[in-house]
């Protein structure tokens, strides 16, 4: 029995191992036809950031919202609806929590950073809790429903902090950059490493992801949220409330990816402005596949893919190539690893191909 | 000056539907085949640049298109390989490729061209006679060509769906594959087929945007239209016409909110903006029904004697 | 059009699966003008194996001959082109495409462009004509009944050139003077020199349409030959026969109180019409009551109805006296009630839970094995570990996933769950479908146990063996009703058999 675990794993990760490796192949075809070396590109994306305080530091501030955003991805995909909205609920969520902080800049830290959390939570969480409605009620595609709130999220959030929100210092001086004004030092999440941008937000993540896994697989409403995106059938013959618990997985979700706008807001950039989401929305959803849609995946997926967004802007600094190849390169990924899907799911397929491996002996059935 | 104000939104909003009626069409045949792309929007852009490099190094309009359906083609074969082949996902997979058009043009944009360049590729033109006709000459009469090729590809689609041979097996595929295959017909390389035709004509109506639109390129040029075209197919029942009339509705929208902003009614810019997509929203809440009479077979890959 | 199949023979055809061998070393022959009769329970491979003649599966060995050629038939089409056709039990019709277009779409698929539907609609009227088979060519799929649709099949397999037609369960889904007039075109087809190959369960139409009968039991062929030589009871015998030695029922159960009451109850199906027709039951504490029944009959209707996952129109269902009529299933779960499903995968496990998971399924928000919302990790793992070992579940260990399991495995895993619950009755629908032998010696053991704890169970199977082996009384189920009860002691075969084919009361066998 251990044997066929054991060779189950390899298979895994044999595929796995080979997916991604296809990504970055066909990656370093665009690479090339950006008029980069590919093999100098890859080299400094993937060891650069490596080298010293700076990238290894900003590796983890990157690692921070990419786990937050990837876990309530999570959350969505493990109860059966694609959550393709971070990007809107990340600024709902920044906005939200924005606010807080500039109504109450005098509530002293311990009262005011647990406010804004929340209030970003909640503000994340009806922005993906509309689609998770109409998917459940009305069974309006999620994926289209989440683009459409990210682009209007956008406008919202823009007409915000280039209205009322704006920095009165901006309109003093009329230079008019859409943003708002610095939050109270009260609002700042503290710097772990000094001379760094590294935060308490990292371990907010981490603590959070595995909250995360508890409440996933050591609760009644985990097990029943993952009952219903795994075999809806099943779950509605024990009980379970499909709908409900669809809106559910999206207010989560959603909530998830709001507080990832908190955390840049209150550790990154200590004000709400324009580029604050930073493709983490779409990052996110790698990082949560990568990880094998697990909490205890998404902490290293989301340092890995830290790493390559950090790498990327290394990247484009000493070989001049974009650093937004990088979506080009995750969007690669993700092909590879829905394309791998079927070389698990296909079990005849699989018997093959282990057994051309040998690692499994032809008729090895010892339980048929 | 209602008058006024109306024909011009008329007339503004019949060639602001030229994309999304090309990619809508071309998302259309996909759906029929029971195939679901989400990543006509990455294709569209990556059509929108490589139409615009090309214009602006040959000149030639022309192969600014050409070279924009073959880049359609070239991400259609990617994404039928994935969808057809490897059975992955629909979902996720058209994310996917929809983070690769956006990534590549954004990065190709900022190494070949770098800053606002602009051409001169396709523009409007009077048509013979009929351009002159007061009032309805001016709305329907003044476009460039490839609006007439757009709407003129409506009723084609329509005659290529319903009364050809392939148009039949296309219907049959996204209905009942297994019918189809036990009567000897290649389902998957119909879906190839679909998404390849359906990936050209989002390449196509990303050039469309460049050429013939705005005559430059930007990042995120597209700014969603590629995820409304697929919207609107749901929207049109999958039906050419009804496609037509969707693609209408919306660019009518989108010549109202910008005529908002030009005539400078007082409302915030940003939230008109916001029209269409509430827009989008909206239709789709409505036409749950609808989507019990849609393609059985969507979203669903084939496998030939699965017992389901 | 292909030249007329004389002489067809399909020799020591193999079919695997995962885990199942589907045919075993098959022979079969047929000549042109004869209609034979393949007859076997469900399962028993007659549609895989008319699925390898017709080109949908590949036989890992066998051959077969056209005419004395060998031929490959690799895929359907190339099976129309030897003329062969079929007509599968589930329709293969497109429904919102019409008559005409669904018939083209077998016509023109070597064409892009040119769709002459006029041509199309002359050979359907040419073909109906000769047949006497009558349809709309403009009518919509949809809107056609079930024996429209059929005919539209037989239209378009026939148009198609067919001269070997196989019909996979015809009568399946049509009313008995549907049914005769089917028989009769058969017949006709036969006499002009076509042949048939008719595949089926029921006992009656075999007799009265065909020449020739082969009976497929779990995989291999174990009898062929002339149908008139036999009566309907033999034929039922060689279908359901099984030499094994199965735990048997020893003592008489007590004539016990009833523990569900079925009275009267009237639901509809998926079709439209009354799936349960006025069916009453009861069963005792301690009894295991059988349903004994052709696939199709209302069983499927019946274990949904018991467990509240439809509704009855009219009647009521009664569990230990308390009324149970139409509540949600976790309503009846609560008050007692076990079910091992037929649909295993889906509605009795989660198949990508693991076996811990899903072993947990009814009561895992239950204490003790959650607190206040919490899992208990440690009670849950020692419960399971101790039903796995109780119940001899092979598995890695209880993480692995219930969809890596086998069959037989999973079975025990809903069987471990169900009867740990200790319910007051148990329904078991099909238990034993697709296991191999240990394993369904094993499921009847613990049936027999929880028998012999007071449990009432309702045992629904199409194995005639199992009934009579370890149930109490068996009851027929036909056409939604319970036609007949069979106490143990007087129930044989030959009268099961010919229940389920809806005879009463036959003085002599046919």
């Amino acid at each position: 029995m251990k044997k066929k675990l054991y060779s189950e794993a390899i298979y895994r990760l044999l595929i796995i191992v080979i997916a991604v490796f296809s990504a970055l192949f066909v990656g370093a075809i665009l690479l090339l036809i950006a008029k980069a070396n590919p093999l100098t590109a890859y080299y400094v994306m993937f060891t650069e950031p490596l080298s010293g305080k700076f990238g290894l530091t900003e590796i983890l501030v990157r690692a921070a919202p990419l786990m937050l955003v990837g876990l309530g991805i999570a959350i969505s995909f493990r109860s059966g609806i694609l959550n393709i909205g971070g990007e809107g609920q990340i600024l709902i969520g920044a906005v939200f929590g924005a606010f807080i902080a500039l109504t109450f800049p005098d509530l002293p830290p311990y009262i005011l950073l647990p406010l804004v959390f929340i209030a970003s939570f909640i503000g994340g969480a009806i922005w993906g809790g509309i689609a998770g409605w109409m998917k459940a009620y009305l069974s309006v595609n999620e994926i289209l429903s989440t683009i459409m709130l990210n682009y209007i999220a956008f406008q919202v959030y823009m007409f915000l902090i280039r209205g009322p929100m704006i920095d009165p210092k901006e309109v003093a001086y009329g230079t008019g950059v859409p943003q708002t004004a610095l939050l109270s030092k009260n609002a700042w999440l503290v710097r772990i490493i000094p001379a760094s941008r590294l935060h308490a937000g990292i371990i907010i993540a981490v603590v959070l992801a595995i909250l995360v896994y508890i409440f996933l697989w050591k609760t009644t409403i985990g097990y029943k949220l993952r009952a219903a995106g795994a075999e809806a059938k099943a779950a509605k013959y024990i009980g379970v409330n499909v709908k409900n618990y669809l809106v559910l997985a999206m207010l989560l979700s959603g909530g998830f990816a709001g507080m990832a706008g908190a955390i840049e807001v209150c550790g990154v950039h200590h004000r709400a402005l324009e580029s604050i989401s930073a493709g983490y929305g779409f990052s996110g959803i790698v990082v949560a596949l990568f990880g094998g849609l697990h909490p205890l995946g998404i902490i290293p997926a989301s340092a890995v893919f830290g790493l390559l967004i950090v790498g990327a802007d290394m990247m484009q600094r000493s070989v001049t190539v974009p650093a937004s190849i990088i979506l080009a390169i995750q969007g690669l990924i993700i092909l590879a690893i829905v394309s791998s899907q079927i070389f698990f799911s296909n079990i005849g397929l699989k018997e093959k191909i282990m057994i051309k491996l040998k690692l499994m002996k032809s008729g090895d059935k010892d339980d048929t | 000056m209602i008058l006024d104000f109306i024909i011009g939104i008329i007339s503004a909003g019949i060639p602001l539907a030229a994309p999304l009626l090309l990619a809508g069409l071309g998302e259309m045949f996909n759906q029929r085949a029971g195939v679901f792309n989400l990543g006509v929007e990455g294709i569209m852009l990556m059509g929108a640049f490589v139409g615009f490099l090309v214009v602006l190094i040959v000149g030639s309009p022309i192969l600014g298109l050409l070279a924009a359906i073959a880049v359609g083609a070239l991400m259609g074969l990617l994404m039928a390989v994935v969808s057809v082949k490897f059975k992955a996902q629909q979902g996720i997979s058209g994310i996917g490729l929809f983070m690769l058009g956006w990534g590549l043009s954004g990065t190709l944009f900022r190494v070949y061209i770098g800053g606002v360049t602009s051409i001169t590729g396709i523009k409007p033109f009077s048509f013979p006679l009929l351009g002159k006709i007061p009032v309805i000459g001016e709305i329907f009469f003044q476009n460039n060509i490839l609006v007439y090729i757009a709407f003129l590809l409506v009723p084609i689609s329509w005659y290529v769906l319903n009364k050809t041979a392939w148009g039949l097996k296309v219907r049959a595929v996204g209905t009942n594959p297994q019918a189809a295959d036990t009567l000897g017909i290649k389902v998957e390389r119909i879906r190839f087929q679909c998404i390849i035709l359906g990936s050209m004509m989002a390449g196509l109506a990303g050039a469309y945007l460049t050429i013939a639109q705005t005559h430059i390129f930007a990042d995120n040029i597209t700014a969603g239209r590629g995820f409304i075209a697929v919207a609107l197919v749901y929207f049109g029942r999958w039906k050419p016409v009804g496609i037509m009339w969707g693609t209408l509705l919306f660019s009518l929208a989108h010549a109202l909110q910008r005529s908002i902003q030009v005539y400078g009614i007082n409302f915030p810019y940003e939230i008109a903006i916001i029209i269409p997509y509430l827009l989008v929203i909206v239709v789709l809440a409505l036409s749950y029904k609808s989507q019990l009479l849609g393609p059985v077979a969507l979203g669903k890959p084939f496998i030939r004697g699965s017992r389901e | 059009m292909s030249e007329i199949i004389s002489k067809l023979e399909m020799k020591k055809i193999t079919k695997k699966f995962p885990g199942v061998l589907a045919c075993n070393n098959i022979d079969i022959y047929l000549k042109s003008g004869e209609i034979l009769a393949l007859l076997g329970e469900n399962g028993a491979g007659k549609t895989t194996l008319m699925n390898v003649l017709f080109g949908l599966y590949q036989p890992e060995h066998g051959e077969i001959f056209i005419n004395d050629k060998k031929v490959i038939i690799n895929s359907p089409r190339t099976a129309f082109s030897y003329g062969i056709g079929m007509v599968h039990q589930h329709f293969m019709l497109v429904p919102n495409l019409t008559v005409l277009e669904n018939v083209a779409l077998g016509l023109t698929s070597k064409n892009i462009f040119k769709l002459d539907l006029n041509k199309v609609r002359k050979r359907i009227e040419e073909v109906s004509k000769e047949y006497g088979l009558s349809v709309n060519p403009d009518a919509y799929i949809w809107q056609l009944s079930v024996g429209e649709q059929q005919r539209v099949e037989l239209i378009k397999v026939l148009c198609l050139g067919a001269n070997l037609l196989i019909l996979d369960e015809p009568t399946a889904a049509l009313t008995p003077q549907e049914t005769d007039e089917l028989i009769v075109l058969l017949k006709q087809m036969a006499e002009k020199g076509r042949s048939v190959i008719f595949i089926s369960h029921k006992l009656n139409e075999v007799k009265a349409v065909s020449n020739r009968v082969c009976v497929l039991r779990n995989g291999s062929l174990v009898y062929e030959g002339k149908t008139r030589k036999h009566s309907v009871a033999t034929l039922a015998e060689k279908m359901a026969g099984r030499e094994i030695s199965m735990p048997a029922l020893n003592e008489k159960s007590q004539a016990n109180s009833p523990i569900l009451e079925i009275k009267n109850v009237f639901a509809k199906g998926n079709m439209g019409t009354m799936a349960l027709d006025g069916l009453s039951l009861t069963v005792s504490k301690g009894e295991i009551v059988g349903i004994a029944g052709v696939s199709g009959n209302g069983q499927k209707e019946l274990a949904d109805v018991i467990n509240g996952i439809s509704h009855i129109q009219s009647g009521k269902i009664l569990l230990n006296s308390k009324n149970i009529t139409n509540l949600s299933p976790q309503h009846i779960i609560n008050k007692g009630m076990g079910y091992i499903p037929e649909d295993r995968m889906h509605e009795g496990t989660i198949p990508s839970f693991s076996v811990k998971e899903n072993i947990i399924m009814k009561d895992y928000n239950k204490t003790p094995l959650s607190k206040k919302m919490f899992l208990q990790d440690k009670i849950i793992e020692k419960y399971s570990q101790k039903l796995i070992s109780n119940f001899d579940i092979k598995c890695p260990d209880n993480k692995t996933s219930c969809a890596s399991l086998s069959g037989g495995n999973v079975q025990k895993v809903i069987l471990a769950r169900e009867l740990s619950r200790k319910p007051k009755m148990l329904i078991a629908a099909y238990p034993i479908r697709g296991l191999d032998l240990g394993a369904a010696e094993y499921v009847h053991e613990q049936l027999l146990e929880a028998r012999s704890e007071n449990i009432g169970i309702l045992l629904i199977s199409e194995e005639l063996d199992e009934l009579l082996d370890i149930c109490d009384r068996i009851a027929v189920i036909y056409e939604g009703k319970i036609l007949d009860i069979l106490d143990r002691d007087i129930a044989t075969k030959t009268k099961l058999g010919l229940l389920m084919a809806g005879i009463k009361n036959e003085k002599k066998a046919i």
